[in-house]
């Protein structure tokens, strides 16, 4: 006998008439998104660029300038085991952060390929949060296997969450009455009541300046965007998209998920993925810790010293060597990698780009095939590379607390 | 810590005490920690009705001789008490089947010489294979001597079958039961009683492609006695004879000693601690329990990779047979039967086995259930109080979890079973005297074992070989310095046989 | 009619064609005989009903090798695949789980039945698609004989060991996992939401004698996902015109280098002479010769009911009495006066294009299986329907629409024989499960062809009418297909062969099989190869 199935009215079904989410702020940065023009971020409309993204982007290093990180994937682990889970989880040691502290981690399959990154919150003795830019709850769930009190939540439409990032971004907080906020350290969280609601405060970000993400209730959100930009206009307030905050971050030497490296769980050809000492990130891989995931195929690799070295690099000329194929040598003769992620830096002067090479050519002369076009017409050259080792961008104002002009 | 072994065995079952015997033999230090009260584990003898005892395992078809003849078991009080159960195929109206090692009696001439090639063609196979129950999985990737020799080695056993036999067991490896016996026989109940072994204890059926022929090999696997011997005192005779065994070379034996997690220093096991909290140190630390209980439950996910306690968790362990044990006052009378002394099995077709299948499949139990049964006091009356029997059953298929849970369904699922008893021996339920049923759940419960799963894990060409438990603990080390595994989750799987303990034992001599 | 060939081809398949096709490309006088008055077999359009076209066998296409869509330039002769897209299973309550083409929105739509499965989804399709372009290496390649010794079949193995290597050892033992498990078992691992799992379980039992928790029917599934439409893996489209327009374009190329289709030639029996074939016997009488006949029927037809038993070996006619071709499957094929109402969707949404599918758990697909055990077909059955004259203007008018119904399961043999009747009973069982779901389809009816595998097995020959000529399991794939010591092609006598889906790499509309069987022939013409490699994903 089939089985009477009950019919039911489009209406009550949520997801044909939704289309792409919005985000809490959406009502702001879509009056602000002059041109309309958006990415999808996790489902959400994510700005691209506001007015002009060169403009945005200076804001960060010259005013300030709020990116909408809500799309962001955002979890809460609570329970008496969660540190042990996510110490065994991450390659960092979760026993030593304290409190109101965060931490930029990544998380590797056993054999020490990673899986994503974030940053994770220490929000008591028992309960982190922890951000990562794509959904992540799968494997946080299989992390969880075998622990009996570690409780996962996925909060991301709980929280609505906003960086405001650049050097005027402390003086317009405290500004708006965020008292103490100069005293927040790198990677500490704050928290103030405001506006009859409560927000948590990170001095985190993604630009390599001074800047903060904000972390609050939803309903919060639309007052605080108005109370930012009332107050911020004479801090030179701009909104930024995902254009402009890609440069930020690349000069800033940062590496961004499914561009600079591919999630080991969704990587199909072997040695597609990358561990993270290819990603120029041993300094958090921590093996005086205890057990984690990933921790023998590391000791491994480090000991072998064989792997590829995601390098930072500074490329004669001023075209950027977008998707370029890179060479050991200047007839282009031994293909030693590729490069990632590449732009002319506005404000360093500087052709930069990450390049992804083999590990044998890593001391050697590297140069990149550059293709480049003019109205239409393309053009190639080969240039030489140079290795840097320190981020592109890095202003002293980023660490000093509390900072200078506040 | 004031004590420290050589080599601490976590279980006192049949292969923690192989392994236990293998290592003293070697002249290691050796303790076998056992929780109960009793060493043997599905294998012990017990006493489940005042003067009644009997065993959860009750034939030893995988037996084999080399292990007998290590250990000395013979020396230490092993004995056969029967070389070789027939097997015989129950008929409801009394017309039986008696499936013998090379006779076969009450099927028509076509059936009989069918059966001929058919036990020649797997014998052929099973001895191939056997060499390989006997030895540690290689890894593919591995560049090991001994891992390319094994690879090498297997490859060769397929060859020299010979082109046309090489052919055969690839495809009838994937075979569902039921259509390796189509394709030999006609006789329904023939069919059923022949499939038996190639599903028994494993979520399969007669209809279930790809792990029936693997089964059926490994059913065949032992070379003492015979088929299907039968040991005196129960399957607990051979773990006194393990026992006494491991003793003699020095082997420390405590019950009562449930260990409630393996200690770990720098990351290596150095030790284990007891329920009561004692601290017992060792260089190697072997656990005889399943994998989810050696994993989780002893060492804790936190000492291992996400993707390791994955594919542990992953393993499907939830048992479908249950165990039977009825005392009854005399012998049974099975209808048309002169003497109830062979494995009987119970099940009218393939299909009835289907059919109760397919209840458990969805949490229930079916109303006709097929089963195993054996009366051991006819070969062994130490059994049972003076002319009285025991009769042991493996019932098919009983769910693990039970929709509306076992304290509830408990008594309909006795009458269930009763009553399909009763259709070949009608007279027998005034006969019993007393009743020890054990489903899945009180398997798992009393003998600590997952899912009341007799393999511990599913037996099936996806957990097999270099897969058993999974790859990074099929070698029997696991990803824990120091910490190995010797149980029934490990390669060749379960059934009494030892092949666990013994292959365990050997990996740890040669890298400790 | 006394001619003699180069080669006969028995059954205008779209196997049968493209064997024909690349042996007539190759210069040789070439003959197909086919039994209906119409070619095709399995892929055909046919007008049953006047103003509708009915793909009323096959009615989508994914594994059509693209090398050979390109090399025999069907386009030119009017193909064109055009891809489709949207899955819908409808559920009991009312709301239903759709698949998308598209990222963002497939992650969307998961999330609202399970967050975790939105995310899982991308391990999932990482492993699968792993998996997929490991084997599409062998698609168009003849199975090595693992017990030879020749340089090509060492050759064939070592290229085999390759491909595994290239996966990493880890993978290779999950690949081991995975072709062996259950379609059930395997998605439990990934997946905690009932619908979600029973989304991707349906390609696991699509003509196929196994529920979903048989162990092997995760293979199945892959075989369903291994096919792709210009390089999106996994992707499905419809051939413009009906299935019958890809039969249509390969019969064009045979045509175009000379060769011949004969229709309404039933054959009677392979002919065998000296252990050589010479021809084959029409059932009119009529001897047609030829010194390569290649049979593009099941293996069991071929070997029981064409071939006299005399003429091959008594082990391959055993073997081809227990060669596993049940008949799961039936087909109701409907012409609609209008569009029907989904209440759950509203008109116009992309899905309302798709593919509809009316179970919602694995528990309801396995239970379909359990009918079909018992000789019955589901009295809850799984229906795929696909509304192919949305995509496809030219199967009816405007306002008019065709949709296809698979129906799993529907068994070979009932109890005292299929009848008319009983024919229509199972049409009915299949138009309640619809109209569960849209009140006013029945309505819409203009007219329907129902077919159980007994209608199948008479007008297309297929045995039992299982659609893939041989169930997909381990034991009757690669070189196991269809029997072992029988995988490359060649049959037990000279100048013998076979091409159909029987064949490797199985059912679907592949051509490979075809392809494959033409190329052994011309190597044992020791003529060229003209035959394509596949267009692999390096």
């Amino acid at each position: 006998m089939p089985l009477q199935a009950k019919l039911q009215s489009v209406d009550s079904i949520s997801h044909v008439e939704t289309g792409v989410l919005h985000s809490p702020f959406h009502s702001r940065t879509s009056a602000l998104n002059i041109n309309q023009q958006w990415s999808v971020w996790n489902g959400f409309a994510s700005a691209i660029y506001y007015g002009d993204a060169l403009l945005e982007y200076f804001a960060t290093r010259n005013a300030c300038a709020v990116f909408d990180v809500s799309p962001m994937r955002k979890y809460r682990f609570q329970g008496v085991e969660v540190e042990a889970m996510l110490n065994r989880m991450v390659t960092r040691d979760v026993t030593a952060q304290k409190v109101d502290t965060v931490a930029y981690n990544v998380w590797c399959t056993d054999a020490g390929r990673v899986v994503d990154d974030g940053t994770l919150f220490r929000l008591a003795n028992d309960e982190f949060m922890l951000c990562c830019a794509d959904p992540c709850l799968d494997w946080f769930l299989l992390s969880a296997v075998g622990f009996s009190q570690v409780e996962i939540t996925d909060i991301s439409d709980a929280v609505a969450s906003l960086a405001l990032q650049g050097p005027t971004s402390c003086a317009l907080l405290k500004a708006m009455g965020f008292d103490g906020i100069d005293h927040c350290k790198p990677f500490q969280i704050m928290r103030f009541p405001w506006n009859g609601g409560d927000i948590m405060i990170s001095r985190t970000g993604y630009t390599g300046d001074l800047g903060y993400e904000l972390w609050l209730d939803p309903g919060l959100a639309e007052p605080l965007w108005d109370a930012l930009f009332e107050q911020g206009r004479v801090f030179g307030i701009q909104p930024l998209g995902d254009e402009s905050l890609d440069m930020a971050r690349l000069e800033a030497g940062f590496i961004a998920p499914d561009v600079d490296f591919h999630g080991a769980l969704h990587t199909v050809e072997l040695h597609h993925d990358h561990s993270p000492f290819e990603l120029g990130l041993g300094w958090i891989v921590n093996f005086k810790k205890t057990h984690f995931t990933g921790r023998a195929a590391l000791e491994r690799e480090k000991a072998s010293g064989n792997y590829r070295r995601l390098v930072k690099l500074d490329i004669e000329g001023n075209k950027p060597a977008e998707n370029s194929v890179l060479y050991a040598d200047s007839h282009c003769r031994r293909e030693i990698g590729y490069v990632t992620s590449a732009m002319w830096s506005p404000v360093v002067k500087a052709n930069i780009a990450y390049g992804l090479i083999e590990a044998k050519y890593a001391d050697g002369e590297i140069w990149a095939e550059v293709y480049h076009q003019k109205e239409l017409r393309w053009y190639r050259k080969v240039a030489r590379c140079l290795k840097v080792s320190k981020p592109f961008w890095s202003p002293e104002r980023a660490k000093q607390t509390p900072p200078p002009d506040c | 810590m004031s004590e420290h072994y050589d080599a601490i065995i976590i279980g006192g079952g049949h292969n923690g005490l192989t392994c236990a015997a293998y290592l003293a033999k070697a002249g290691r230090s050796v303790l076998v920690l056992e929780a109960a009260a009793q060493l043997g584990g599905l294998g012990a003898t017990r006493e489940f009705a005042p003067g009644y005892r009997a065993s959860v395992a009750h034939t030893l078809p995988q037996l084999g001789r080399q292990l007998v003849a290590d250990l000395d078991l013979e020396g230490h009080g092993f004995r056969l008490a029967n070389a070789s159960l027939p097997t015989i195929a129950l008929g409801q109206d009394g017309r039986h089947i008696s499936i013998g090692d090379d006779s076969l009696l009450g099927v028509s001439a076509q059936d009989e010489a069918a059966y001929g090639n058919y036990r020649a063609l797997l014998q052929r196979f099973a001895a191939a294979l056997n060499p390989f129950w006997h030895k540690c999985p290689p890894m593919v990737g591995s560049r090991g001597v001994k891992d390319m020799a094994t690879l090498g080695q297997f490859g060769w056993k397929l060859r020299t079958l010979g082109r046309r036999d090489m052919r055969e067991i690839m495809r009838m490896m994937f075979l569902p039961a039921q259509d390796l016996m189509d394709e030999y026989f006609e006789n329904p109940l023939l069919k059923a009683a022949l499939s038996w072994d190639a599903n028994v204890g494993s979520k399969l059926a007669p209809r279930s492609p790809n792990n029936a022929v693997l089964a059926l090999l490994y059913r065949m696997s032992g070379d003492i006695g015979g088929d299907l011997p039968l040991p005196a005192g129960g399957v607990g005779g051979l773990i006194e004879a393990l026992a006494a065994s491991a003793g003699k070379h020095g082997a420390e034996l405590r019950i009562d000693s449930a260990v409630s997690r393996v200690l770990l220093e720098d990351r290596r096991a150095c030790g284990v601690e007891l329920a009561n909290g004692d601290l017992v140190s060792a260089s190697t630390v072997v656990s005889n329990a399943d994998p989810k209980t050696s994993f989780f439950k002893l060492l804790g996910a936190r000492h291992l990779d996400v993707q390791f306690t994955h594919r542990i968790n992953r393993l499907r362990t939830d048992g479908l047979v249950a165990k039977l044990h009825l005392a009854l006052d005399g012998l049974p009378t099975i209808t048309g039967l002169e003497r109830p002394d062979g494995r009987m099995i119970l099940a009218e077709s393939m299909q009835a086995i289907e059919n109760a299948f397919d209840r458990a499949k969805y949490g229930d139990f079916a109303t006709q259930l097929p089963m195993e049964v054996v009366i051991p006091t006819l070969h062994d009356p130490a059994l049972a109080p003076e002319g009285k029997h025991v009769l042991s059953a493996l019932v098919q298929y009983a769910p693990c979890r039970v929709s509306g849970g076992w304290a509830g369904r408990r008594e309909a699922f006795l009458e269930a079973v009763l009553n399909s008893l009763v259709r070949y021996a009608p007279a027998i339920r005034e006969q019993v005297v007393a009743i020890e049923l054990l489903t899945p759940e009180d398997l798992e419960a009393q003998f600590r074992v997952t899912g009341g799963h007799w393999h511990h894990a599913e037996f099936a060409i996806d957990t097999w070989w270099m897969n058993r438990p999974t790859y990074g603990a099929s070698q029997y080390r696991t990803p824990v310095e120091g910490f190995y595994l010797c149980g029934a989750g490990a390669h060749p799987g379960g059934g009494i046989m030892g092949a666990a303990g013994a292959n365990a034992a050997r990996a740890i001599l040669k890298e400790t | 009619m006394n001619r003699t060939y180069d080669a006969i081809v028995i059954g205008a398949g779209h196997n049968g064609l493209t064997s024909a096709a690349y042996l007539a490309k190759s210069g040789l006088d070439v003959l197909v005989v086919e039994k209906n008055d119409y070619i095709g077999g399995a892929a055909v359009s046919r007008e049953l009903h006047e103003g509708w076209l009915y793909s009323n066998c096959s009615y989508v296409c994914s594994l059509l090798r693209q090398s050979i869509h390109r090399d025999l330039d069907l386009t030119r002769h009017g193909l064109m695949i055009v891809p489709y897209n949207g899955t819908t299973n409808f559920s009991r309550t009312g709301d239903y789980i759709a698949e998308y083409p598209d990222h963002d929105m497939q992650y969307r739509e998961i999330r609202r039945h399970s967050l975790r499965d939105a995310d899982a989804v991308h391990r999932y399709e990482a492993d699968l698609m792993r998996y997929a372009r490991l084997i599409r290496h062998f698609l168009l390649r003849t199975p090595a004989d693992p017990t030879s010794f020749k340089p090509r079949d060492l050759g064939e193995l070592v290229f085999m060991a390759k491909k595994f290597a290239g996966m990493g050892e880890e993978q290779v033992l999950e690949f081991i996992r995975f072709m062996t498990m259950s379609a059930g078992d395997y998605l439990d691992e990934y997946f905690e939401n009932d619908l979600v799992k029973t989304l991707f379980s349906t390609s696991s039992i699509i003509g196929t004698a196994l529920g979903v928790y048989s162990p092997g029917t995760a293979y199945v599934l892959l075989h369903h996902v291994m096919g792709d439409v210009d390089g999106a893996v996994g992707a499905w489209g419809l051939a413009r015109g009906g299935m019958g327009a890809i039969s249509d374009a390969i019969a064009g190329a045979l045509k175009e280098h000379g060769g011949e289709i004969l229709t309404e030639a039933p054959v009677a029996q392979i002919l065998v002479r000296n252990s050589r074939a010479t021809g084959v016997v029409l059932e009119n009488g009529d001897e047609i010769h030829a010194g390569i006949v290649v049979s593009n029927l099941d293996p069991k037809r071929t070997f029981t009911h064409i071939m006299d038993q005399k003429d091959i070996p008594e082990d391959l006619y055993d073997k081809a009495r227990n060669f596993k071709i049940r008949g799961s499957s039936g087909k109701v094929n409907i012409a609609l006066t209008g569009m029907p109402d989904f209440p759950s969707l509203p008109p116009g949404h992309m899905l309302r294009n798709g593919t509809f599918q009316f179970l919602d758990s694995l528990e309801r697909m396995e239970r379909a299986y359990d009918d079909w055990k018992h000789g019955r077909w589901s009295a809850d059955p799984f229906v795929e329907m696909t509304q192919s004259s949305v995509w496809d203007p030219t199967l009816a008018a405007p306002g008019h629409y065709f949709v296809s119904c698979f129906i799993q399961y529907c068994p070979a043999e009932v109890e005292g024989g299929w009848t008319p009747e009983k024919r229509d009973a199972f049409g009915d069982t299949v138009i309640d499960q619809i109209s569960n779901y849209s009140p006013n389809f029945r309505d819409l009816i203009a007219h329907m062809e129902v077919r159980t595998p007994h209608e199948i097995e008479n007008e297309i020959g297929l045995t039992e009418g299982n659609i893939f000529q041989g169930e997909l399991t381990l034991d009757q794939l690669m070189f196991n297909r269809p029997f072992p010591g029988y995988s490359q092609y060649r049959g037990p006598v000279k100048g013998m062969y076979m091409c159909g889906s029987g064949t490797h790499p199985g059912g679907g509309v592949s051509s490979a099989c075809g392809a494959n069987a033409a190329r052994e022939i011309l190597l044992d013409l020791k003529r060229p190869n003209i035959v394509p490699e596949d267009d692999v994903d390096e």
